[in-house]
């Protein structure tokens, strides 16, 4: 048998040519990968290089420093304190978690609701991620926790900064607040510092006006991560623009000097540069700690705050309306006066009351006042004088001369949530309600009651324009970072100046001439007298047995009304006399008794204020902000 | 006529002559390639030896040696071994089945003493072996009786069968491949392959839409088989691994990010960097030149291993040198495949290049049949050294 033969042959034959057939095949296989090899790497490589790039590149915010919010002097009101804090980072506790909160207890003070949180943080995070065992911790619970540290695996002492208002409550209106970020803040803002955890964004108050000034815009910690999310490496920091600063106009000293004066009561008082419209004091009491806010609030100092009908968390300054009382009466009398409505000489006989149509208009001294001129009528308050001038007036021209003292319009001052009050006239009556004016009305509306109503700010307004003779316009803020606050340019008001002098006379004989409604508190001090208006402010209305029962000037009734009942009791006033620079308005709530406590806390608090040159002091505004000196063209 | 004197004569070559015979070119080559495996096992081990690249080196080194044995026994004695190998691998296949370590969701190593051994690697060899000596004893036209058919076919059915249950798509993949080539090659008739290929090419598309539409299986048993065939369609698990693969690769572009910055492998975003997507890192940090300038040298190993084939003087020497070469074409297409997304994953190494003790010892010993097959060209062995017996 041949070992090799002709089939052997022909199998070498196929063998041959099949081998070369797989030899393409194999050579089309390989042309295919390089294809796919093509199309991964040189026509798609861009793309895949920007998706290996997000994979790779986690960008961190790095939340910038708030600015902080000054008073004219330079004094910090709102400022970051540090905040030392404690971390955990899970990995590595080497006894385990729950080991490490148990050390941490025994040194540092963890409520079991505390220790509760903190495991549910570590359940939900990557055990790499620091979770927050405690903040605001003092600097001896800080020194202890930095002694222990070599026992205490897995804890990382940190400091960072938080906001903190060192004043407390004194300027709570003012400044407003910061808070933890709400879903309503997300949708409005799509700043992407807002989804860091623990930022604070302003509330209320300054804090919220100039929210993005004093926030700043965030840092970029660029940082490479792997699939799992840990940070291998630092990429490079922008650290961001930190806030601005912002200067108030307030002085310091001054608002807390009226908030001391104030007291526990609910009351708001502001004080104004007639100059200029700087406002120098905004108080309204109670206030409220607003680093409570930013620390994080109880259930029971939420509930204590909204339910106390003291109503703490409204700035009565700017947003609570009252009816402005007697207190409207210069401004009748200005618009009347310079109407030529009234000469000076002008008298009414007050018997008490004055009948017109169908209703008696009574006059809060039951006995009258007897004859009454322009200057007495100012002086003593008199409801008959103002009745008769009103009446001759009528609601067009007094709510043109009202308006013309910034009354029933917004002062736009740079607060959040002021209220504009109201002037009433033809036409917003027939707007609000659907009926005509009523002539009865134009006698209520002169003496400052029924529809008629002004914030304190308003009320401070239009008295720093009677003393001025200027428009002048109440602004809070002076700098923001680098650059002054727009002003709007001071004109002289369309307002005669002898119809000025007419009721400046008349303010200054209600505290300094014998017979004045305040005259018993007025400044004695010579050289820094002040003149003023008081005011009450009907809560109910006065029934016919009331009034014969007595009537509304008997402190023995007015003390058996509940509180809740009892009349507002306003002032406004300016100071010095001779050359006015300082106005301020003022509000007790429920506060209307014969000792007239407000009138006594603006004495003081325009006292104060004069003594101390709040306004002529030198303020500590950036040197190379614009020009911030009074305006030009006003006299001094 | 002219035939040859008897090939005993070429028997006696001295371990000089073989040592010289011994393509050095080829071994050369295969270094190189091994070395850019290491480099890589070194760059994803950021910049270290340990884990991977110095046990791998070691293991180069025992396969360099496995490679020179392997090449100096003479070709009819591996012949003779090829039956008791192949027999052993099933052996160690169907304990590995029924004793076999769970590694991956699949029964794929068993424990000898201190090794672990990977019986399927093991049987992609023995199966060429097997088959190369049972195909060597056939004529043309006695390949495609069917008596004389069944028995390769049975040669590679069971154990792939076997792979399959472990269950290890890939490897079976690998040895159904393997085994239709060398019937292909030892001159299958085409009325065989014709009506087979193109009920395959039919069956498939038409069974996995029965099974898709299937009133008799549960959703959960569908999902089941269709993950199982493409496990990419698990788009949080698989499917975010050959997405994050495809990145790596694409991301290298035409140069690739250079040695050692292949953010994709270094930051763990690439699935078994190490093992079977070690291609990508190389696509990652070497870019298009690096992985077309891979395929190049693997092309010219095939290559090599086709002429080796050629010029084999025995039927065995011809068809064990191109099973072996396949083999490791299969090899590379089917990982660089999966790894750039064209087919599913089915956990097969690249070879030379991936960390693996057993895939790189098998892949040596199969390079040192290959070197045999080239030291003993001029072998002649008789038709009837072939068959079962």
């Amino acid at each position: 048998m041949p070992l090799f033969d002709r089939k052997d042959k022909s199998r070498y034959a196929t063998f041959t040519r099949r081998t070369v057939m797989m030899g393409g095949g194999v050579g089309a296989v390989l042309a295919v990968l390089g294809g796919r090899l093509y199309q991964l790497q040189i026509v798609n490589g861009d793309e895949y290089m920007t998706r290996a790039e997000e994979n790779r590149v986690s960008q961190r915010l790095l939340a910038p420093l708030r600015g902080r919010i000054l008073d004219r002097f330079g004094t910090e009101l709102a400022n970051n304190r540090r905040n030392y804090r404690v971390l955990l980072i899970p990995e590595q506790a080497s006894q385990g978690v729950e080991e490490a909160l148990e050390t941490i207890g025994r040194i540092i003070l963890l409520s079991p609701h505390d220790r509760e949180r903190i495991l549910r943080d570590v359940g939900n995070n990557k055990k790499f991620v620091p979770t927050t065992v405690a903040e605001n911790l003092t600097w001896d619970e800080f020194s202890r926790v930095n002694l222990h540290l070599p026992y205490l695996s897995g804890i990382v002492p940190d400091v960072g900064e938080t906001r903190d208002y060192p004043y407390g409550d004194v300027l709570s209106h003012v400044l407003g607040y910061v808070a933890a970020v709400s879903e309503q803040d997300m949708q409005n803002d799509t700043d992407p510092v807002l989804s860091l955890p623990g930022f604070r964004v302003g509330k209320r108050g300054i804090e919220k006006a100039y929210d993005s000034a004093v926030r700043g815009t965030a840092g970029v910690d660029r940082v490479e991560v792997n699939a799992y999310g840990r940070v291998i490496r630092d990429l490079g920091r922008d650290p961001g623009t930190p806030g601005s600063d912002v200067y108030l106009t307030i002085d310091n000293d001054l608002q807390r000097f009226a908030a001391q004066r104030l007291g526990d009561e609910s009351a708001a008082c502001v004080v104004m540069d007639v100059t200029n419209g700087d406002v120098l004091a905004l108080c309204s009491t109670p206030g409220f700690d607003p680093n409570l806010f930013n620390v994080g609030i109880t259930q029971a100092q939420w509930h204590a705050l909204t339910t106390d009908d003291h109503t703490p968390l409204i700035n009565k300054a700017i947003s609570g309306s009252y009816p402005p009382g007697s207190t409207f009466k210069p401004i009748v009398a200005l618009a009347a006066v310079d109407a030529g409505v009234i000469t000076p000489d002008f008298a009414v006989n007050c018997s008490g009351s004055l009948a017109f149509g169908n209703y008696v208009f009574h006059c809060w001294k039951h006995n009258g006042h007897g004859r009454v001129d322009l200057h007495r009528g100012i002086q003593q308050s008199c409801d008959v004088f103002f009745y008769e001038v009103s009446r001759r007036l009528g609601i067009d021209a007094m709510e043109f001369g009202a308006k013309k003292l910034g009354l029933g319009q917004l002062t736009h001052i740079e607060l959040p949530g002021e209220q504009q009050g109201v002037i009433p006239g033809r036409a917003w009556k027939l707007a609000k309600f659907g009926t005509p004016w009523a002539q009865g009305e134009t006698l209520n509306t002169g003496i400052g009651q029924g529809y008629v109503n002004a914030t304190p700010l308003q009320l401070c307004t239009a008295v720093a324009r009677i003393a001025s003779g200027n428009a002048v316009v109440p602004r809070i803020t002076r700098v923001v970072g680098k650059s002054a606050q727009p002003r709007p340019t001071l004109k002289r008001l369309e307002f005669a100046d002898k119809s000025l002098q007419l009721v400046q006379s008349g303010m200054n004989a209600v505290t300094n001439e014998p017979g004045g409604t305040a005259f018993p508190w007025r400044i004695t001090e010579p050289g820094f007298e002040m003149a003023g208006k008081t005011g009450t402010a009907q809560v109910h209305h006065i029934s016919k047995e009331e009034r014969e029962s007595g009537g509304r000037s008997t402190t023995a009734y007015e003390n058996k009304l509940p509180w809740k009942l009892r009349e507002h009791a306003l002032f406004v006033a300016y100071a010095p006399v001779s050359m006015p620079r300082y106005a301020a308005s003022i509000i007790l709530e429920h506060g209307s008794t014969p000792a007239h406590p407000h009138v006594q806390m603006v004495r003081d608090i325009l006292l104060f204020a004069q003594k101390r040159q709040t306004a002529m002091l030198p303020t500590a505004y950036p040197a190379n902000a614009a020009d911030i000196s009074t305006p030009m063209g006003v006299k001094l | 006529m002219n035939t040859r004197p008897y090939a005993a004569a070429r028997a006696t070559l001295s371990l000089g002559d073989k040592l010289l015979e011994i393509n050095w070119g080829l071994v050369l080559l295969i270094t190189v390639i091994a070395s850019i495996g290491f480099a890589m096992l070194y760059s994803v081990a950021g910049g270290h030896l340990m884990p991977w690249s110095a046990p791998q080196i070691v293991r180069f080194i025992i396969g360099l040696g496995l490679l020179v044995m392997a090449s100096l026994v003479d070709i009819r004695r591996w012949m003779n071994l090829a039956y008791p190998f192949y027999g052993v691998a099933l052996l160690l296949l169907i304990a590995t089945t029924i004793a076999g370590h769970v590694g991956l969701g699949a029964q794929r190593w068993i424990q000898l003493g201190p090794l672990q051994l990977q019986p399927s690697e093991l049987m992609k060899i023995s199966l060429v072996l097997a088959l190369a000596r049972y195909l060597h004893g056939l004529s043309v036209e006695d390949v495609s009786k069917p008596l004389r058919l069944a028995i390769p076919l049975a040669m590679i059915g069971v154990p792939a069968v076997l792979v399959l249950m472990e269950p290890n798509l890939g490897t079976a993949i690998i040895l159904v491949a393997d085994g239709c080539s060398l019937l292909f090659l030892a001159g299958l008739s085409w009325w065989w392959i014709a009506p087979v290929a193109t009920s395959i090419a039919v069956a498939v598309p038409v069974g996995i839409h029965f099974i898709r539409t299937a009133h008799f299986l549960h959703d959960y048993q569908k999902r089941r088989v269709m993950t199982f065939l493409n496990p990419a369609s698990d788009a949080l698990g698989a499917g975010w691994n050959i997405s994050q693969a495809e990145i790596a690769m694409g991301s290298g572009g035409f140069a690739g990010k250079g040695f050692e910055q292949g953010s994709q492998s270094r930051l763990n975003f690439l699935p078994e960097k190490e093992t079977d997507f070690i291609f990508t890192t190389l696509g990652e940090e070497f870019g298009f030149v690096g992985t077309i300038g891979l395929l190049c040298l693997f092309a010219i190993i095939i290559g090599y291993g086709m002429r080796i084939a050629m010029q084999s003087r025995s039927q065995f020497g011809r068809l064990l040198a191109m099973g072996i070469t396949l083999n490791f074409f299969f090899y590379i297409m089917i990982n660089a495949s999966m790894v750039m997304g064209l087919i599913p994953v089915v956990g097969i190494p690249m070879p030379l290049i991936s960390y693996g003790g057993t895939a790189m010892l098998t892949v040596m010993f199969g390079f040192g049949l290959l070197m045999s097959v080239h030291v003993h060209r001029q072998v002649e062995i008789p038709r009837a050294a072939g068959g079962i017996f």
